[in-house]
């Protein structure tokens, strides 16, 4: 039944993560400019307090107060429809993730995580599903060259991995028997043997790096920022974009990020499980956090490091390559399931 | 099946909370920023040239078959769903062989249609 | 409580669906559509069908239509083409509507809300047992019905395709552009 105790649960729990969420956001744009700064032997930004801690401060005010255009040939209403589009999924999706078990905060019994649905695991890909809506109708409204072609490139792209990220999840959900992420992590307790956790990675390992693949691609990183090539298409989707509408798509990235993030997490890496965590609750949301900061860091990493896909590569390897791998996993994983069960 | 409906509710609050943000963002842009137009600035960024030509040009047949295949691949794989949920139940109940070879003839009649499609040379990029 | 509920998603989904029908603009009415799949989603989860739910969103408003939204982009049509007398549209639209409504009023009249209580059919657990039991022969043909959809969409494409790549791969050879302005080429090509 639906009591006012559980409605404030609620709300501070939705209020509490939301915050994180933002801050985490915010942070992981300063730490990739530092940690790129680092790949590429510069500094990065390290003025605004003490070690740039509060560029991400400055960088907000400034969208704030910068000029809101509004190109004069652009469809107003869908101009400024398209940022909301894609950022409204993307916070939306951390509030099925759940970051740890269960605690005691004052005598009362909280579970640590908003909510926990049967379809949990649905809600997150129907939340990622409707992303390329915005990307879409940004290229479209902005009736502009670069924008079109490249949110009708992106959207292509953001399509052709959905698939191959659907199919990597199929085996973990044989495993867990469940679509609830609680109770997909729940499966990955024990151990074998004593030692080694039981994480999926360790019974899926091409269902993990086709998920990480599809998931980088699902996410326009690189290598697959294909988008918005610069050195072709300007800025993509975004060109005509400006101010705070800008930083609405920048947000959706880095909130997709922190998701998909968190969904390798939660499907292949054991959640909030790690050392101890049975006898203190409280470690799940620090190992949960390590082990999404490790996949951000991957995220940065790989934009370091590696160049671009060509367009039709990128297809290539997309349909071609990791559909058909996918497909092959989930009949692999389903007959060593049979082995196992 | 357990699970209530009214655990959907904090996801009804959060899409709440989400469109409030996205819509603050996009007012307060315009509400704190400033505004000096002029038409060189409202025109599509075209590298500084003046545009030529419309942006509405129509577009490569092939963005129209990608988004065709995808309609029915993915219809495919959610079909995996309820497969994958119910795969060590329904193994108990009846024979493993059963269950893991009924979705061995779906992906073989799925595999005929991706042999199709590639033959045809529909995921070819370049062609 | 749940009535209440129940009015707000109905009185919604009945907005977003006259939005499709009014909106001059395409496009307009694309996005109207997925938002009244939105507000079904919303419904099918009240009735505990979350499968269904999840499906209702992904493969119809995450799949379909984006292939409504880009085909609404690549045809691109202009308004002027697109102002078709709608009166006379009427004449069919209405006694069709008529006749629809009508067949919805007969066929549910006799038909009781009770009846459906009991077990949720729409969970994935239910699905799936049915699915991969009961119903596993329908379930086989589906697939059949779909190799036979992209059999089809193939064939649809091709025969207007096959004069459209000779085009670009003479473009192509005479040009020889650079890597970038070759993709724009492709692109912006028919």
């Amino acid at each position: 039944m639906l009591t006012t105790d559980i409605l404030i649960e609620w709300l501070v729990k939705i209020g509490v993560v939301f915050f994180i969420l933002m801050t985490a956001i915010a942070y992981v744009v300063l730490l990739e400019r530092r940690l790129l700064g680092f790949i590429q032997m510069r500094l990065g930004p390290n003025r605004v307090g003490p070690f740039g801690l509060l560029q991400p401060l400055a960088d907000g005010l400034k969208f704030l107060f910068k000029e809101d255009i509004v190109p004069l040939e652009a469809d107003k209403a869908l101009y400024v429809l398209a940022p909301m589009i894609a950022l409204v999924p993307a916070l939306m999706t951390i509030s099925v993730i759940p970051f740890g078990d269960k605690i005691v905060i004052l005598g009362r019994e909280i579970a640590l995580h908003i909510t926990s649905v049967n379809v949990g695991l649905l809600v997150v890909f129907a939340l990622t599903s409707l992303g390329v809506y915005g990307i879409a109708l940004a290229g479209w409204s902005s009736n502009s060259k670069y924008s079109l072609m490249g949110g009708l490139r992106s959207s292509a792209q953001l399509i052709s991995y959905e698939l191959a990220l659907s199919l990597s999840v199929v085996g973990v959900i044989i495993f867990s028997g469940s679509l609830d992420l609680v109770e997909v992590v729940k499966q990955q307790n024990s151990f074998w043997l004593g030692f080694i956790p039981k994480w999926n990675i360790f019974t899926q390992p091409i269902g993990f790096l086709i998920f990480l693949i599809a998931a980088i691609a699902e996410t326009n990183r690189v290598p697959f920022d294909l988008p918005e090539a610069e050195t072709e298409l300007v800025a993509g989707f975004h060109t005509e974009y400006s101010s705070m509408k800008f930083a609405m798509f920048f947000i959706a990235e880095y909130a997709n990020m922190v998701t998909a993030s968190s969904m390798a997490t939660l499907l292949f890496l054991g959640g909030w499980y790690g050392p101890f965590v049975d006898k203190f609750p409280l470690l799940g949301p620090i190992y949960f956090s390590l082990k999404i900061l490790f996949f951000l860091f991957l995220y940065i990493w790989l934009r370091g490091t590696l160049p671009r896909f060509r367009y039709d590569q990128l297809m290539r390897f997309g349909w071609k390559f990791l559909i058909p791998v996918a497909l092959a996993n989930v009949v692999l994983v389903a007959g060593l399931a049979l082995l196992i069960y | 099946m357990d699970a209530p409906i009214i655990n959907y509710i904090p996801i009804l609050i959060m899409f709440g909370l989400a469109l409030a943000v996205a819509t603050g963002m996009v007012l307060s842009s315009s509400l704190f920023g400033q505004h000096v137009p002029s038409r060189q600035k409202l025109m599509p960024y075209e590298c500084g040239k003046d545009p030529v030509g419309s942006a509405r040009e129509r577009f490569s047949v092939k963005f129209y078959m990608i988004a065709l295949l995808f309609i029915l691949f993915d219809i495919e794989a959610i079909f995996f769903v309820p497969w994958a949920v119910v795969f060590r139940k329904l193994s108990q109940d009846y024979s493993k062989l059963f269950v893991f070879g009924e979705m061995l003839i779906f992906i073989a009649i799925l595999l005929v249609g991706y042999i199709y499609v590639w033959r045809k040379g529909i995921l070819d990029w370049n062609k | 409580m749940e009535k209440v509920f129940f009015i707000i998603i109905a009185s919604l989904s009945v907005a977003a669906a006259l939005s499709v029908v009014a909106q001059r603009n395409t496009l307009y009415s694309a996005f109207s559509l997925i938002g009244l799949f939105g507000c079904l989603a919303v419904a099918y989860i009240t009735l505990q069908a979350h499968l269904i739910a999840a499906i209702q969103v992904i493969v119809y408003a995450g799949a379909i239509m984006v292939l409504f939204v880009f085909v609404i982009m690549l045809l691109n049509i202009r308004e002027e083409e697109l102002r078709v007398d709608r009166n006379r549209l009427l004449i069919f639209s209405v006694p069709l509507g008529g006749l629809l409504f009508g067949l919805i009023y007969f066929g549910l009249k006799n038909f009781k809300i009770d009846e459906i209580k009991g077990a949720p059919v729409g969970t994935s657990e239910a699905i799936g047992q049915g699915l991969f039991s009961k119903y596993l022969l329908p379930f086989e043909v589906t697939s059949i019905l779909i190799l036979l959809a992209i059999v089809g969409s193939v064939v649809l494409a091709r025969r207007e395709k096959d004069g459209d790549i000779e085009d670009i791969e003479d473009d192509e050879q005479v040009v020889k552009v650079s890597m970038a302005e070759k993709s724009k080429v492709e692109e912006t090509k028919e």
